[in-house]
């Protein structure tokens, strides 16, 4: 009874977010920008199916991310490739890439993991920046839109709005789907207790390459996606800090929540790109002018965000809302409740 | 060894709660050791001896109660100040260090502040010669016997006279079971505290002054070793003996 | 003289010492994070930026109060170590009863706040900095032009490394590192104060790694980035050898600077991913890592 009422809450939350963001554009918001949060949205739920449900931290997905756009954006460039084909042939190298080095990363358990894959990530980067193709320093720059499957053309800013937002509403419902099958539901068994998961017979390690895998192409389509919607390709993109900001991101939003990497992607990017006025307001408000300078150091203040995240706010803010609904219910329960039922187990 | 002039017990335990996270283990243990006592806590697997032994070390989760050695309280002490009262904790799982040699083992357990003097090096090897020859060994390269012996003789270093021992008969050959014993008889007449958790009923009898049986984390039973024959049917039904 | 491959010989003896000079900080670095990461269960992320920090208080020294390069070699780990007990004592006790990740991250945003505050002073151009009179310019051997700095950033590295190793090996301070790496609890039993020993474990990785950087500060441009793409090679480095053996890293960290410097000479547009390569190839053969103990 429960589950159905949460059901049907997140479903009233997922409808009235789909009917704010449909209606985006003609509420005046910058079209692009929001293609922008929903890439990098789609970049963190697809990293959050391996950190939040299956327990497996990643610190190269940057490598997914901005090789498929690099994959992506050469095709739609120099091979002519309609969009279509151009996003498949980003999600195919990502899916090869993910199992390449999940395959090899999985040969190590807990923190061996992270820095396998860090490393593999940073091989990625330099080859990125010495092979020609990439435009090293410059990158990859006028990727055309093209024709949706050869008719219909992306050029204007809404026709290319609602498509990837239909790509991504997609993408999206395939990650929820599968954290809620059966596949998803050993992930998070391994999650919990990866040695009963194995004492159950289940073959860890295959499961936790398909996980890998599957993250790894959807982290491949957002970068896909990104490249097409900005038109530009760049070194940022597989540098290990993206890396570093897919898991911010994750963070802040809240790890293993459906909505929280959602979450999270646009306040980090807002945070981004309001620092500077943010530090403005803040010098005004206290009086001390070094705020004013907040606009230079993202570092820094990404810095200080992961710290007080780890040390005070590791649910995330979707984590922490989660946590306040469930006591409200629980205390709505109790209140409720026939007199004396909390004395039956003494304990 | 040293005795203090009035007669505070070396261990008294009030009411001790602990828990290990969320669970519940210890549910208000009482227990008094006086000085120079053997006292032996008899149980089932699970009964709490081994987490008893814990708390009183600071080594389980929370801990609630009172825990007093020599009159002073240490419930809310950190684990490395509570050893500085004296106390030697042989660990059930004895804890030899792979990555030390037998010698290094000996030697690790620093001199405790204000304890007296413990046993020389050199007495520590009369007692156990077999370590004396095995000194240079990786110390989890020794027999189950050495590493017991071991166990037992770093502690006896330190100056510790209040020595709290976990299951060392455990999986030991017979001989050196009775060479145990005979060591705890010795302890017992130089002064030492001694308080042994053990499965081995026929080993610990006749070694302890009092007994101690415990049951789902508390206290079930207690009573001295002239008692011992008229609560052999208690115990039979509390342990299998 | 030439050799069939067709380099002169000191050019390859050249390519060799300043290879064995990155295998130097390789060596340094992993040994920090290896001792680091046996007693506190963290990975250290932060060490990159510790180490550009070491190279540029020696920078700042020089700058703002005219101490030489002796002095900061002396003082810059110290303050480093300072800085490092602090954050210790701070931030990182919180995160031990955690899973893993969260050292990870919390490094992570360590590195970020250090970085970020430095590059907002700074930039990211490089600060100059000069080897000591003592050590400038070379020593010529017959065979080859041995640069004075450079041979003596090995000799250091090594002293320092040996130094290191035997007194976790072989002295009764290090046994009770090994043993409170194998055991923490047990040790305190024993009435050792192993907070304390956590703590101050944590000083001196984070003190090494400042070392090294103050060595590294006349060889290798003193910015702000300098630590970051070199801590992503040490955790190759770390993989590949393993950190259950002190002296395993050491040998990892010089043999794989080496053979980097090597492959500088034959293959120069792989040089900066040869080690990931080899990362590779160990990870195939001997996912143990070729001194590791535990998986």
């Amino acid at each position: 009874m429960l589950q159905n009422q949460n059901r049907r809450g997140q479903f009233a939350v997922y409808g009235v977010a789909l009917l704010a963001v449909l209606l985006a554009p003609a509420l005046g918001v910058y079209p692009v920008f929001v293609l922008k949060v929903l890439c990098f949205a789609l970049f963190a739920c697809a990293f959050n199916l391996l950190i939040g449900y299956t327990g497996l931290l990643s610190f190269g997905h940057a490598a997914f991310f901005g090789g498929a756009g690099y994959v992506a954006g050469h095709a739609m460039k120099e091979w002519g490739l309609t969009p279509a084909l151009g996003l498949l042939a980003g999600m195919a190298f990502a899916a090869l890439g993910g199992w390449a080095m999940g395959a090899l990363a999985i040969r190590r358990q807990g923190i061996y993991f992270s820095m396998i894959t860090l490393a593999l990530a940073q091989m990625l980067y330099f080859f990125c920046l010495q092979a020609p193709f990439t435009g090293g320093e410059d990158g990859i720059q006028g990727i055309p839109r093209g024709k949706l499957l050869g008719f219909l053309p992306l050029d204007s800013d809404l026709t290319l709005y609602y498509v990837v937002l239909a790509i991504v509403v997609v993408a999206f419902a395939l990650i929820v789907r599968t954290i809620h099958s059966p596949f998803g539901q050993i992930l998070k068994a391994i999650k919990e207790n990866e040695p009963r998961a194995v004492s159950l017979g289940y073959d860890v390690d295959r499961f936790k390459l398909l996980a890998f895998v599957l993250s790894a192409a959807l982290s491949g389509l957002a970068g896909s996606l990104k490249a097409l919607v900005l038109g530009f390709e760049t070194l940022t993109d597989v540098h290990w800090s993206m890396s570093g900001a897919v898991i911010l991101m994750t963070l802040v939003g809240g790890l293993g929540t459906l909505t929280g990497p959602i979450v999270g992607a646009l306040v980090v990017i807002a945070l981004e790109n309001k620092l500077g006025d943010l530090g403005m307001f803040l010098a005004n408000a206290t009086g001390v002018a070094w705020f004013n300078t907040l606009g230079e150091s993202v570092t820094m203040v990404t810095g200080i965000i992961f710290v007080i995240c780890v040390l005070t706010f590791r649910r995330g803010i979707v984590g922490e809302i989660i946590v306040v609904a469930d006591q409200w219910r629980a205390r709505r329960k109790t209140a409720t409740a026939p007199l004396g039922s909390h004395l039956v187990d003494r304990g | 060894m040293s005795t203090n002039a009035s007669n505070v017990p070396a261990l008294e335990i009030k009411d001790l709660h602990a828990w290990y996270g969320e669970s519940h283990i210890l549910h208000g243990v009482d227990l008094t050791v006086n000085r120079g006592e053997v006292v032996t806590l008899l149980g089932r697997n699970g009964a709490g001896r081994t987490t008893t032994m814990r708390a009183i070390m600071g080594l389980t989760g929370a801990r609630k109660g009172s825990i007093k050695v020599d009159g002073k309280e240490t419930i809310n002490l950190p684990t490395h100040k509570i050893a500085h009262y004296g106390i030697g904790y042989c660990p059930e799982e004895r804890a030899i260090f792979s990555s030390l040699s037998c010698e290094e083992n000996l030697l690790l357990p620093p001199v405790l502040k204000g304890s007296s003097q413990g046993m020389s090096e050199a007495e520590i090897y009369e007692m156990f010669p077999n370590l004396k020859e095995r000194k240079q060994s990786q110390g989890t390269r020794l027999s189950g016997g050495e590493q017991q012996m071991l166990a037992v003789g770093r502690i006896l270093r330190t100056g510790a006279n209040l020595l709290l021992l976990d299951e060392i008969s455990e999986g030991l050959a017979p001989v050196i079971v009775q060479a145990l014993a005979r060591m705890i008889l010795m302890l017992k007449k130089k002064g030492y505290t001694v308080v042994m958790v053990e499965q081995n009923f026929r080993f610990a009898a006749p070694l302890a002054d009092r007994f101690y049986v415990m049951e789902h984390g508390t206290i079930v039973e207690r009573f001295a070793a002239n008692e011992l024959q008229a609560k052999m049917p208690v115990l039979n039904e509390l342990l299998g003996v | 003289m030439t050799f069939d491959i067709g380099i002169p010989l000191p050019a390859l003896l050249s390519q060799l010492l300043l290879g064995l000079v990155n295998g130097a900080f390789y060596a340094m670095l992993s040994l920090g994070l290896a001792v680091i990461f046996g007693l506190l269960n963290v990975i250290n992320f932060a060490h990159g930026a510790l180490f550009m920090l070491g190279a540029v208080l020696a920078w700042a020294g020089m700058e703002y109060a005219g101490l030489n390069y002796w002095v900061m070699l002396a003082l810059s780990p110290l303050l480093a170590g300072a800085l490092g007990v602090l954050i210790e004592k701070t931030l990182l006790r919180w995160i031990y009863k955690l899973d893993h990740i969260y050292g990870l991250l919390l490094t992570l945003g360590i590195t970020l706040v250090i970085e970020g505050v430095l590059r907002s002073i700074y930039g990211v151009s490089g600060l100059p900095y000069s080897p000591p009179e003592l050590l400038q310019g070379a020593t010529d051997l017959g065979f080859m032009m041995l640069p004075n700095y450079r041979a003596w950033v090995v000799v250091a590295s090594l002293v320092v490394c040996i130094a290191t190793w035997y007194t976790i090996e072989k002295t009764k301070l290090g046994a009770y590192l090994r043993a409170g790496t194998e055991n923490p609890k047990i040790v305190e039993a024993f009435g050792v104060n192993v907070p304390l020993m956590v703590t101050l474990t944590y000083g001196f990785g984070v003190a090494l790694a400042a070392f090294a950087g103050v060595l590294a500060a006349p060889v290798i441009q003193v910015s702000p980035l300098m630590g970051q793409n070199l801590i992503i090679v040490v955790f190759a480095v770390v993989v590949i050898g393993g950190m259950g053996s002190i002296m395993g890293s050491i040998l990892t960290g010089l043999g794989l600077g080496v053979i980097e410097g090597l492959t500088k000479v034959f293959y120069p547009e792989a040089s900066s991913t040869v080690v990931f390569f080899i990362m590779v190839i160990v990870l195939l053969l001997r996912p143990a890592g070729l001194f590791g103990k535990e998986k």
